[in-house]
Parts: C-alpha cells; structure tokens; sequence
C-alpha cells in the first residue's frame, strides 16, 4: 500500500494513536470550532477517511518562523501527523528535493491536482509594482509564482502575519513593496492564520476543517477563520480581573509584575488582538507570552509592527511630534495675538478720533 | 440735529472691550444659571431678561472682530450684524429690566462679570443713540443743574436752616481743611431730611470736622446710570473739584449705593488719576467712629427689625459688617433676611431703573422679590442704608399693602445718641 | 468597508497629530487674544489685593451658592454631576492616563476600571438630563444656539463612545476604541473654537471675576 493511498485512520494506527487519543483530538477541534458535540464522530469519520490531499507551500518574504512554529514544538503529535497525512509536495524547508527536481515537483503536483491543491503561502511577496528581484526562486519572481500557482488552487491559506497582512516586509517604509496574498488573489478563497508565528493546531484546525466539511471555515472580516480568531486575548486572558479591578504591572519588575497584574500599561495589545494564544496557549498547551510575563504584541493584527511601540499602552497615539505642537502652539499664539492687536489698534483709534458724548447732543434727543 | 450713529455707538461698544470682556464671553457655556439670580426674569418669568441676553450686541461686536473665527467668518458674511433695530429691541433689556445689582456676576459658574458688561453696552447704548429718555433726562439735569432733580443750593439751604433749628447746631458750610467732606444726594434732600438732621447730630456728638460744599452737593452720577463716561466724569470731576477746593481729607458719600460705587470705585477711572482724598460711605464713617468709641448711644429699639442692603454697597463694596455693627448698636430685635450682605435681592430701583419711567411696571415686578424675602421673616420695620433703595421699598410696600415703615440706618443711630450733656466722660 | 486596524491607526496616528496641533494653534490663538487685551489700570483705592480673591474665585465657583442650589437644583446638580464624572473618567481611567503620561510626561494613579464604568454611565445619564433640559427649560431654549446642541452631541458621544469600547459593545476593539479617539479628535479641534473654551477661559474668566470683587472687598 503506498503512502499515498492510506486514508489518515490507518496511519494513526500504524503510529500507535489510540482511538481514545484520537476521538480526543476531534473532540478538541470541534470544541474550538464551535461545533456542537454531535459533530465529533462526524470530524472523526471524515478525518478517518480523508485521503492526502495535495498541498503546495510557497515560502516568499518570511522568517521560516512559521514552518518551525508547525513543525517543531510538538512533536510528536497528531497536529504533526496531520501534517504529514496531507501531501505535502513542494515546501522548501521540508522537501528533501531541491533545485530543478524541487521545482519540477511543484509543476507536477499542480497539474496532476489541477484545480483540487491546497496552496499555503507564508511571507509576503512584492507587488505586481514592486521591483521583482527582491524576491524570487528558481528566477521567478514570487508574485509571478503565486500567480501560477493560485490558477489551479481550491484555496489558497496565508499562513503567518506576512502572508496574511504584510507582516515584518510590509512594515514601514516597506522598502519591498511587501504586499499580502489576500491583496493580489481576488478569485480563489483565501483563509488568514495570522499570527508571527500562528498557533499551530489553528493551523490544522482549518485543514481539518477543510478536510471534514470539503469548505473553508467561516471567516471573519480579515479572512481569519472565526472559530479561532473571533475572540480578543483580552477577552479571554487569565490575567482579565486584575485589568478589571485596575491593577497594573508599571514596570516589568515590580511588585505588580511580581503579582501577575495586567500588563497594559506595559504595552499589552490584548485588547485589539484577536487570536488563540489565551485558549490554546503554545508548546503543547504550556504557557503563552502573557503567562511568561510579556504583554501581547498584536501579532495576528494588520500593522502590528507600525501600530505603535510594543511597550507602549495602546491608548497612547503614535508619535506625536512635540516640536510640532510647540510650533502650533506658538503660531497659534501668533495669530492670536496678531487678530487681539489688530483689534486693539482699532480700538485706539476709534478712541482718538472718538466724538465725546455731550449734553447739548443728550437735550436733543429729548 | 443728533449725532449718535450706529456707527458712533459700535465705536463705543468695541472701545469697551478689553481682557475680562474676552475671557467672560469665551467662557459662556448657556447654562442659563444668570437667569435665576436675576429679579427681572425671576419675577416676570420671561427668558429674554435672562442677565447673559442682555450683552447680545456687545457679544456679537466681540465675536465678529476681536476672535480668529470671527475674522475667517467675517471674509465669509457670515457674522451676525448689530443694526440699530437690534439695539431699538435691546434698549430695553439693557436698561429698563437691568438693575446693575451684579448678583449675575456672582453666581456665574464660569465667573463672568455680567453686571459690569451692562455698564460697558451702556456705553455703546448712549453713542447710538438709545438711552431711555428718563436717564438723558436725569444727566442733563445732573450736568446743567448740578442735580438730576434739579435740585438747587437754595433748597437745600433751606434745609439747612430746619436743621440748625431743629438741632440748635450749626452746619458747617465751605470750611476748609477740615476731616470730611459730606456729599448728598437730591433723593435724600427731598424725601429724606432727616438724613441731614441726623448727621449734623451724630458728627457733632463724636466731635468730627466736617463740611458741605456749596461748589457742589450731589453725589450721584447720572452720567454712569446712563453709561456714558463723558457726562460721568463731568459730574464726578465736580466732586473732586469740590474737595481739593476745599482741602479735605476724606469725601462720605451719603446714603446711597449708587452714588458710593460711583465716586469711590468708577470715579477716578473716569478722570484718569487718583484722588488726593479717600472716599467713604456713611456707614463706614460711622462704624469707624463706633469701633474708636466715639459714638455713644443709649436704648435700644425693641421690635423686630431687618435690613436690606443696597447692592451696590454690599455686593459691589464690600460694605457689609459696618451696618451690622451700627444696628446692633441700637436694635435688641434685629433679624437677618435670608440673603442678605453679598447674596442680598436688589430692591428693583438701582442702576437707572427708579429714574426710567417707562421701567415703572418692571421695577416693581423686581420688587416681588424684595418683599418676598421681607414677608419671609415679617419684620416691623425695615432698615436700610440707600435712599434710591428707602424709595423703592416705601413705594413698594405700599402698593402690596404692607405696613412696614423704612428708615435709615444713620437717622436710627442720631435717634439713639446719649446727650452731651449726660455722657459721663 | 473600513479596515477596523487602519482606522484605529489613523485615529492614532496623523488624526491625533492633526486633531492636537488644531487644538494647540487655536487654544494659543484664543488666550493671547484674551491676554493682549489686557486691562486698563485701575485708578481707585483698591480694599484689597486683587490675586488671591482672584485664585479663590478660581476655586469657589465651582460650588454654586446655596440661594441657586435651592432655585435651580437640578441645573445645578446635573450640570456639576456630568462635569465631575467627564474629569474623573478623562483624568482618572488608567489608559488616559497613560495617553496624558506620553504627551506631558506627567502621571498619577488611577481608579479601578469598573469605578471609571460606572462613573461614565452616570455621565451619560447626566449628559441626556441636560439635554432635556436645555430643550424644556424656558430660559435654556431661549438662549440656546445650534451650536450648544452640537457640541452636546460632540460631548455625548465622546463619552458614549468610551463606554461602548471600554464595554466591548461595539465590535471589533479597533473599531471600537478608533471611534473613541476620532470622537474625541473632533472635540478637540471644536474646542477652541467654540463655548468648550471654557474649560481653559473660564478660569481666566474666574479669575478676572474674583480680582475684581476682591479689590473692591468683597468674596465672590
């Protein structure tokens, strides 16, 4: 029986995963999903039977802090497993291929699934405008790439911050062009996982998804599958009753650092954040970067890099040049006072060619 | 043929604009606040005597030409003009339903000086030409007659001679040098002689040196009631001539609030320099003679007793402990209003209003407020330290039917001196 | 439709800068148009000194005398309520702070989040009672202009807006906490401009107010 063939059911089993494990797993999903618990034998008999599909993954202006994100930190895992259920046919960091046999996989993959692959971009690409030799593989410039790619793709998910939103490349000045991929694909469906790195199981929550139900999950108005995104870390951080009783951490030493206080006044995006990390948490459910002590960067929102320092309170605006007040403030002082002046002068001079009011004026009047 | 123009009269209003000018109508939030300190709209209930409503023109010149915004919107037309149909309307609000009381100006939350703005569109009234025909006619007087009643020297000298009859003393006349310069007023030469009488008494009781001028009497100034600095420092200039002549060391102003604010806090301002003098009220010479013992008094009145005072002695001048001191020097059954020293009502009369005869309905619709506080605590009498005011509440009382005399405070005291004779130093 | 992280960029960003520097340029123009006035010298024999009486009229007006409690205790009491719960909320809510703590280096502690909430709400009740007021009162509407009504809804909903955010009302945050800021960028480019000087001139007023009582002796 070749790789290819055996449905994920086997392959659990041929790893030693339980049914017990398993069912757990599916349970989890759909429990994250939003889905009602009836549909958790549904999830396990389409994961059971789902056949690899083909993926192709195209790595542009990124860190490779995604794949490591998926590939390292929990292994070994079903999350793992379902990565490498699926048919993973072109990935640069994974592929043992390189070269013209890597590229030549990729082209083949894409015929022989035309129209049925899964393509995962993660990075950001130049724009159709930008000068293409800031990124290219093989010689081919990464937005001629994607465009080739995407043609024969049942969807397309960003996975990462870059890909999804421009991430660290987008970043003021953006010297690239860096441009996201929901920005240059308009005709296929495009699913966000946003994050610098994503959480991996929101990773293969939407692959199960795709896999379970043959669709993509609902979305939110960034493309983020709601199911994971839908909630701000705020909302549901641990740390929520200290910002509520206003007890704040002001420096990260400090008694209240000590405490575990709310880390807003350190900078915390929590509350213009919206991912995973409070639920789900990192490294196999161990902690997550506020339970370490460190406010939440925003990193699954657009911008986050340009949206102000990131141990900068969020109620704080960015960059107010304050020599630029003074100057309005001193111009504005000097029109003031030239328009009281002015005033003023016309007043003086009324004054002197004032006509004193007399009696013989008053009489009249009777 | 007259020359108040409009354009005269916006001269004026914008001549009086200065820094508190800016500063209150920058910080005017319409809270409608003013209205409820004010008599006029409190007894009439009509909103368009709320204080703040009254200093419309002035507040449209200030906007349209001493603000940025108003310079922009002017490029534009877009500025509310001030015609004279305007101010044909507000002759009215700023003269015959305004007492000057200034109670306004002490309860604004924001702090602006209503009180003293309608003294400053007074200005901007008179040079366009709408001024109420009572008040010219009252500065003409003032300023031909040397009286807003016309009064002469020789009714006065009349009274004169009742008092030195009356008193067996002598009133001294045109002295040089001496201590105090004594002022009247017309209103007290007419229906209040008593005055004269009492102070003959009471200076002779505590051996002061004191004086009447023949150079000039009248201490009231029509030309500020009316608003116009002119005639007001023509008449205010009269005074000073007067005391410099005869060299004395202090001016009293008599009983009556107007003239006091008059001479003691505008009149230096309208002739530009300090006075070689110092200015009192008789009150304040009284209670000053009162603290150094020189006042001895015998008896004391025994029914109850209450006293207004007059706005622009109490909240204008700060004169408010001296006429406690002086009626609890002669009343055993003295009882306060209930808002009395700086929070006192106006009697309705002050600032023009008593000389405006088209005003005569809304003056004494102001006077509900007085007699509601009077009625408040029932006294037998009234006390009270301004002859305008003494009018008022008389006038007042007896149209409501209320037998409640009024009398002056320094009358009451000359009625209480011990005798020479019997005073055992 | 609008990108909810734009906007609140936006608003954070040039928005804040432009809104501050209007606000700045007017307030300067307004209080030298105030102070080059001026006053004319005083010529008469002052009772007293005119800056204390000044500062004290600063602070004393704003508890209004017990005469007006009794006359009008609504005005007065919904007027100081709004007032009281629009500072404390502004100077008080710990992400204000830390927005006053970046501008002017300046900082001070803050109050719990839910005071703040409760507070705001209170403000919001107060604002609409005097809104009915100035629509009912007689001499309210008299002297009522069309910008009284706007810049009660400027105020309203800067207050409105704080507390749909702060609640979590209005979602996504971004759009949420941007609206707030933009609210709060227009009042600050109205507030020169218009009556909401008073929050800076009524004191300059006051204290005019207090000098010149004061020289004359009495407290106001």
């Amino acid at each position: 029986m070749s790789v290819k063939d055996t449905s994920l059911g086997e392959r659990l089993r041929e790893h030693g995963i339980s049914r017990r494990s398993f069912l757990n797993y599916c349970a989890a999903i759909a429990s994250l999903m939003a889905l009602p618990p009836g549909a958790v034998p549904a999830i396990a008999a389409a994961l059971e039977a789902a056949r690899r599909p083909s993926v192709i993954w195209l790595s542009f202006q990124e860190c490779t802090g995604c794949t490591e994100s998926l590939t390292r930190s929990h292994s070994p895992t079903i999350e793992d497993l379902i990565l490498g259920t699926i048919s993973l046919d072109y990935h640069h960091t994974l592929q043992a291929a390189a070269g013209t046999a890597a590229e030549a996989a990729r082209e083949q993959a894409m015929q022989e699934n035309h129209g049925k692959y899964l393509l995962i971009v993660d990075g950001s690409l130049p724009g159709a405008d930008s000068n293409p030799g800031y990124s290219t593989i093989a010689g081919v410039s990464n937005y001629a790439m994607l465009m080739e790619a995407v043609q024969g793709a049942a969807a397309v998910v960003a996975v990462g911050t870059c890909a999804a939103f421009g991430g660290l490349p987008g970043a003021d000045p953006n010297p690239t062009g860096a441009v996201s991929v929901m920005d240059v694909v308009k005709d296929k469906p495009v699913v966000n996982v946003s994050g610098c790195p994503p959480v991996p199981m929101v990773i293969t929550g939407v692959l199960v998804h795709y896999l379970t139900f043959g669709r993509l999950p609902e979305l939110d108005q960034y493309h983020r599958p709601l199911a994971f995104f839908g909630q701000s870390i705020h909302d549901r951080c641990y740390r929520r009753p200290f910002y509520d009783k206003g007890l704040f951490a002001e420096t990260f030493d400090d008694a209240g650092a000590r405490a575990g206080w709310c880390l807003y006044r350190l900078g915390c995006k929590g509350p213009s954040t919206y991912n995973a990390c409070a639920t789900m948490r990192w490294n196999s459910g161990t902690s997550w970067p506020i339970e370490a002590g460190h406010p939440c960067l925003g990193c699954s929102e657009p911008h986050f890099w340009d949206a102000g320092g990131f141990y900068t309170p969020l109620s704080v605006p960015t960059g107010v040049p304050k020599q630029a007040l003074l100057a309005a403030g001193a111009a504005g002082a000097a029109i003031g006072g030239v328009v009281a002046t002015k005033a003023k002068q016309r007043v003086r001079a009324d004054a002197a060619d004032r006509q004193p009011v007399t009696v013989d004026e008053l009489e009249q009047k009777l | 043929m007259s020359d108040f123009t409009l354009e005269r009269g916006l001269a004026a209003f914008r001549a009086e604009i200065d820094g508190p000018v800016a500063a209150f109508f920058s910080s005017c939030v319409h809270c409608g606040i003013c209205a409820q300190s004010c008599p006029f709209y409190l007894e009439t209930g009509d909103p368009k005597y709320t204080p703040i409503l009254k200093l419309e023109p002035l507040r449209r010149i200030w906007a349209a030409e001493f603000t940025l915004m108003g310079r922009l919107k002017g490029l534009l037309g877009l500025n509310k003009k001030v015609t004279d149909e305007m101010l044909t309307q507000w002759e009215e609000l700023i003269y015959d339903s305004c007492s000057m009381c200034g109670r306004c100006s002490l309860v604004c939350p924001v702090g602006n000086d209503i009180q003293a703005m309608v003294r400053k569109s007074r200005e901007g009234m008179v040079a366009s030409g709408h001024a109420p025909e009572g008040l010219i006619g009252a500065a003409v007087r003032a300023v031909q007659t040397g009286s807003p009643m016309g009064l002469q020297w020789k009714t006065l000298q009349v009274q004169i001679n009742h008092v030195e009859t009356s008193t067996g003393l002598t009133v001294p006349i045109d002295q040089a040098g001496v201590d105090y310069l004594v002022m009247l007023s017309s209103m007290e030469v007419i229906n209040f002689p008593e005055y004269l009488e009492a102070i003959t008494r009471i200076f002779d009781h505590a051996g002061v040196a004191w004086t009447l001028s023949t150079q000039c009497f009248e201490a009231t100034n029509a030309g500020i009631q009316i608003g116009n600095k002119d005639v007001a420092a023509i008449l205010v200039q009269r005074v000073v001539d007067a005391a410099i002549a005869l060299g004395v060391k202090n001016v009293i102003s008599p009983e009556c609030g107007h003239a006091y604010t008059a001479i003691r806090w505008e009149g230096p301002n309208l002739i530009g320099k300090s006075y070689p003098f110092k200015v009192f009220h008789i009150v304040e010479v009284l209670d000053q003679l009162r603290a150094a013992g020189r006042i001895k008094t015998a008896g004391k009145e025994l029914d109850r007793l209450s006293m207004h005072d007059p706005c622009n002695l109490a909240r204008k001048s700060g004169v408010i402990d001296e006429q406690r001191h002086l009626i609890d020097l002669v009343a055993e059954n003295f009882v306060e209003l209930k808002e009395h020293g700086r929070f006192q009502w106006c009697c309705g009369a002050g600032g023009g209003v008593s000389s405006n005869e088209r005003a005569e309905g809304l003056k004494l619709a102001a006077f509900k407020r007085k007699k509601a506080q009077i009625e408040e605590v029932e006294p037998a009498r009234m006390v009270t330290i301004c002859a305008s005011c003494r009018t008022q509440l008389e006038e007042g009382l007896e149209h409501f039917n209320m037998d409640i005399p009024v009398i002056g405070l320094t009358e009451l005291i000359a009625e209480h001196l011990v005798d020479k004779e019997e005073s055992p130093s | 439709m609008i990108d909810p992280m734009d906007f609140l960029l936006l608003t954070k960003g040039p928005l804040f800068t432009l809104a501050i520097g209007i606000c700045a340029l007017g307030l300067a123009a307004r209080l030298l148009e105030i102070l080059v006035m001026g006053r004319k010298h005083n010529y008469s024999e002052p009772r007293a000194g005119e800056w204390l009486p000044g500062l004290r009229t600063v602070l004393s007006r704003t508890i209004a005398d017990p005469g007006t409690i009794k006359r009008a205790p609504f005005n007065v009491v919904v007027g100081w309520l709004w007032h009281l719960g629009f500072i404390v909320t502004l100077l008080f809510f710990i992400p204000h702070i830390a927005l006053i703590k970046s501008l002017l280096g300046l900082s001070w502690p803050g109050l719990p989040n839910p005071a703040v909430d409760l507070i705001t709400a209170v403000t919001l009740v107060a604002l609409v009672a005097t809104l009915v007021h100035r629509l009912t009162h007689p001499v309210k509407r008299r002297i009522s202009t069309v910008e009284d009504y706007l810049l009660w809804a400027v105020v309203f909903l800067v207050a409105l807006s704080g507390y749909l955010a702060y609640n979590r009302i209005v979602t996504p945050y971004p759009l949420a906490l941007g609206l707030h800021i933009l609210c709060a960028e227009v009042l600050l480019i109205v507030l020169p401009f218009t009556k909401l000087t008073h929050i800076f001139t009524a004191f300059i007023a006051r204290w005019y107010n207090g000098a010149s009582f004061g020289r004359r002796g009495v407290q106001s």
